[in-house]
C-alpha cells in the first residue's frame, strides 16, 4: 500500500537549503526510503494472493483484473468502492485517533453498531422532523454512543491499567450483544418479520447522493472529519500536546499536559468516528439498524490505519483501495466462483506482509546512496 | 423420569456439562497463550489459530474418518501458524502485538475459505468417556459426558505447569521472558525460545480448535467462534501466566457461556443475547478488578501488555 509512505517521508530533515537540488534530492530519498517497506511488503502480497489463488485453482491474472475492473474499472465499480470507502475512512480513524496517544483499540466494531442502533433511534422519535435538525441530531447521537463506548476502554486503561486492547475487543462483543438484544426486542419493528430490524426511517431523513457523484453524504463526511483530524494533529497545540502524550507519558506530566484526559479524550474521538460511520450507514445505506451493519468494516479499520501509519489523512486513500478490494468481492463470486472470504484473506495477507516489512524500515542498507 | 422432570435442576447441571464442553477450547488456548506469554511474547492472532484448526480438524475427519488424526492435524496447522508468528516476531521492529491482530484477520479469512466446502458435509465426532452411565437420567448422562480432549487438556495443563517451574527448558524460557538482558548473559537466544513457546501455543490453539468443530458445537461453521481466542488472552492474565489455573479459568467461562443455551433449553429466552455476553462481561470485570498485575503474581518482566 504505498500510499501510507508520504506520511511520514516528507517530514525527514535532508541537507542543503530548502528548494536547492541537494534538498529536493533529500526529500526524495526520504520519501522513497519511506515507500520502500510498502513497496516491498505490496509485492509480497501479491506474490502470496496469487499463489492462494492458483493452488485454489483459478487464473491469478484473471483474479487481478477482476479486482481493479471490479474496484476502480468503471464508474459504477468507483461509485461501489466510494460507497464502502466511505464508514471505512472513520473506522480507520477509529483506530488512528487512539493510536496518536499510544492506545492500539481494535474495537470499532462495537462502537459502531452503537452509533448505528443510536442513529436509527433517535431517527425514529425525529420521523416528522425537517433533516435539517434530525441529521446532525442523528450524527451526534451516533458519535456520542461510540464515543462514550470507546472511551470505557480508553478509561479503564487510564485508571485501572487493563490492556486496551484486549477490553476494546470485549466491549466490542458486548456491544453486538446489546445491539442484538434491542433490536430483537424493545427497538424490534414488528413489521420485520424474517430479519430483526429497526423501524425503518422515513425517506426524507435518508441522506441523499452527493451532488455530481451518485455516492451518498457519507463519504464527504469521511473525507471531512478525517481532514480535521489531520489539521488539529498537525497544526493545533491540542495534537502537539496528543503526540506528546503519546509519545512519553512521563515527558508530557513533566510539562504539566492531562495525559489521563488527553488519552482517554483520544479514545472517545476514535470511538465517536465509528459511532459516525454507523450513524452514516444506517442513513444512507440500510435506512435501518439490523444485522447488516455488522459487516466487519471495523475489523477493516484497523488494517487501514496501521497501513495509512495512523495518519489521519492518509485513511483517505488506504480505506478507497481497501473499499475497492472489498467491492471487487462480489464479482470475483459472480464470475469465478471465489468465496466472499477470498477478500479477506488477501486484506489478512496484505496486513503480515504491511507488519513483518516493518523490520526493512530504517535499515542501513537501504540508506547508502542517501 | 425424563429430562423435563429435572426441572430447575437441570440448569445447574446443564451448566456444567457446558462449562467443561465450551470451556475445553478456552482452556486449550489460554494453557498454550500462557506458555507463550511466559516467554515473554504476545499472540493475539490465536484467534485466527483456532479457527484454522477447527476449520482443518474438520476437514481431516470427514477426509479420514478418524477423529484422532484430525486433532494431530490441528494441533500441525496451529503450530505452523505459531512459528509463522514467532520468526516474524523475531524480525527486528516487528511488533508482536501488531503482528497478531494482522495473523486473525488473515488466519479467519483462509479459514473460511477453505472451510466454505465444509459447512454441508458431516464428519465424525470424537467420542466421549461416559461417566454418567450408571443412570438412566438422559440430562444427567448428558452432562457427564466429558470429552477426551477436556481430560488431556488437564493433564497437559499440570504437566506444563511442572516442565516450567522444574525443567531446564521451562526455567530458562522463563528467564527469557522476564529478563532479556539475564537470557543473553547466560548466553541463552531469546529469539529461539520465543518461537518455541509461540509455537507451542499456536498447536494448542490449534488443538482447542479442533475441540470445537470436533466435540462442541461439532461442526464447521463461520460462526463457529466468536472470540473465544481473544477472550482466552484475557484469561491468561486473570490465571496469572499459571497453566493449571487455566483449567479453572476455562471451566468458569465456560459455564458462564453455558447459562444462556441452558435458560433457553428450559423455554426461558428473555435476555437471549444479554446472557450471550456473559463471559465477555464476566472476563472484563475480573480484568479490572484484579489490575495490573505484578512480577509477584507470576507476569512476565518482558511482555509488552505490561511494559
Amino acid at each position: 500500500m504505498s500510499s501510507a509512505a508520504p506520511a511520514v517521508g516528507l517530514q525527514a530533515a535532508g541537507p542543503g537549503a530548502p528548494g536547492t537540488a541537494a534538498w529536493l534530492r533529500a526529500q526524495l530519498a526520504a520519501a522513497a526510503l519511506a515507500a520502500a517497506p510498502a513497496g516491498v511488503a505490496l509485492v509480497i502480497t501479491v506474490l502470496l494472493f496469487s499463489a492462494a489463488v492458483a493452488a485454489a485453482g483459478f487464473d491469478a491474472l484473471e483474479v487481478w483484473g477482476l479486482i481493479l475492473s471490479g474496484g476502480f474499472g468503471d464508474a459504477f465499480a468507483w461509485q461501489n468502492t466510494l460507497q464502502r470507502a466511505a464508514p471505512l475512512m472513520l473506522t480507520g480513524l477509529a483506530v488512528a485517533l487512539p493510536a496518536q496517544a499510544g492506545r492500539v483499540i481494535i474495537g470499532a466494531e462495537g462502537a459502531l453498531v452503537l452509533g448505528g442502533l443510536a442513529a436509527a433511534a433517535l431517527g425514529n422519535v425525529l420521523a416528522t422532523a425537517s433533516p435539517a435538525l434530525a441529521w446532525p441530531a442523528m450524527a451526534l447521537a451516533g458519535a456520542l454512543a461510540g464515543g462514550l463506548w470507546i472511551a470505557i476502554a480508553g478509561l479503564l486503561r487510564d485508571k485501572r491499567e487493563v490492556n486496551e486492547t484486549i477490553s476494546s475487543l470485549l466491549l466490542s462483543f458486548i456491544a453486538i450483544a446489546l445491539f442484538n438484544q434491542c433490536v430483537e426486542t424493545v427497538l424490534r419493528d414488528p413489521a420485520s418479520l424474517n430479519k430483526a430490524s429497526t423501524k425503518p426511517l422515513p425517506d426524507a431523513l435518508m441522506l441523499p447522493a452527493m451532488p455530481g457523484l451518485d455516492v451518498h453524504w457519507g463519504l464527504g463526511v469521511g473525507v471531512a472529519v478525517a481532514l480535521l483530524a489531520w489539521g488539529v494533529l498537525r497544526f493545533t497545540p491540542l495534537g502537539l500536546a496528543l503526540k506528546v502524550a503519546g509519545g512519553n507519558p512521563r515527558a508530557a506530566l513533566g510539562v504539566g499536559l492531562p495525559v489521563s484526559a488527553l488519552t482517554v479524550g483520544a479514545c472517545a474521538a476514535g470511538g465517536a468516528c465509528a459511532g459516525l460511520a454507523g450513524a452514516v450507514e444506517v442513513a444512507a445505506v440500510h435506512g435501518a439498524a439490523n444485522a447488516s451493519l455488522i459487516a466487519g468494516y471495523g475489523y477493516s479499520g484497523i488494517l487501514i490505519a496501521f497501513a495509512a501509519r495512523f495518519s489521519p489523512a492518509g485513511v483517505v486513500p488506504v480505506a478507497i483501495l481497501v473499499g475497492g478490494i472489498a467491492a471487487s468481492g462480489s464479482l470475483l463470486q459472480r464470475r469465478l466462483g471465489l468465496p466472499d472470504a477470498a477478500v479477506t484473506v488477501l486484506l489478512g495477507f496484505a496486513f503480515v506482509a504491511l507488519i513483518g516489512c516493518e523490520t526493512l524500515r530504517g535499515r542501513s542498507f537501504w540508506k547508502r546512496k542517501a | 423420569m425424563d429430562a423435563s422432570d429435572l426441572g430447575w435442576w437441570g440448569v445447574p447441571l446443564a451448566i456444567l456439562g457446558g462449562a467443561i464442553r465450551v470451556g475445553t477450547p478456552l482452556l486449550w488456548v489460554s494453557m498454550g497463550e500462557a506458555v507463550t506469554e511466559k516467554a515473554g511474547r504476545i499472540n493475539l492472532g490465536l484467534e485466527g489459530t483456532l479457527l484454522m484448526g477447527a476449520m482443518a480438524a474438520y476437514a481431516v475427519a470427514y477426509a479420514s474418518g478418524n477423529p484422532w488424526l484430525a486433532v494431530l492435524a490441528a494441533a500441525g496447522v496451529g503450530l505452523a501458524l505459531g512459528v509463522l508468528h514467532g520468526v516474524l516476531c523475531s524480525l527486528p521492529r516487528v511488533n508482536d502485538t501488531a503482528m497478531g491482530i494482522a495473523l486473525m484477520l488473515a488466519g479467519s479469512g483462509l479459514a473460511f475459505w477453505l472451510g466454505k466446502p465444509l459447512i454441508q458435509p458431516s464428519a465424525p465426532d470424537l467420542p466421549s468417556i461416559a461417566l454418567g452411565s450408571f443412570t438412566e437420567q438422559p440430562a444427567v448422562r448428558a452432562a457427564l459426558d466429558i470429552n477426551p480432549l477436556f481430560v488431556i487438556g488437564t493433564v497437559l495443563a499440570f504437566a506444563v505447569h511442572w516442565a516450567l517451574g522444574h525443567s531446564r527448558f521451562g526455567l530458562r524460557l522463563r528467564v527469557v521472558g522476564d529478563s532479556e538482558n539475564a537470557a543473553r548473559a547466560l548466553g541463552l537466544s531469546p529469539s529461539a525460545y520465543r518461537v518455541a513457546a509461540t509455537a507451542f501455543g499456536g498447536a494448542c490453539a490449534g488443538v482447542g480448535g479442533a475441540s470445537l468443530s470436533l466435540v462442541y458445537p461439532g461442526a464447521w461453521s463461520e460462526a463457529l467462534s466468536s472470540g473465544q481466542g481473544v477472550m482466552a488472552v484475557a484469561l491468561v492474565i486473570f490465571a496469572r501466566w499459571d497453566a493449571r489455573r487455566c483449567i479453572a479459568a476455562g471451566l468458569l467461562f465456560g459455564g458462564a457461556s453455558a447459562i444462556s443455551p441452558a435458560l433457553q433449553a428450559l423455554g426461558y429466552s428473555q435476555g437471549y443475547y444479554l446472557f450471550g455476553a456473559l463471559p465477555y462481561v464476566l472476563t472484563l470485570v475480573l480484568l479490572v478488578g484484579l489490575g495490573k498485575p505484578g512480577p509477584s503474581q507470576g507476569a512476565p518482566g518482558e511482555l509488552s501488555l505490561n511494559r
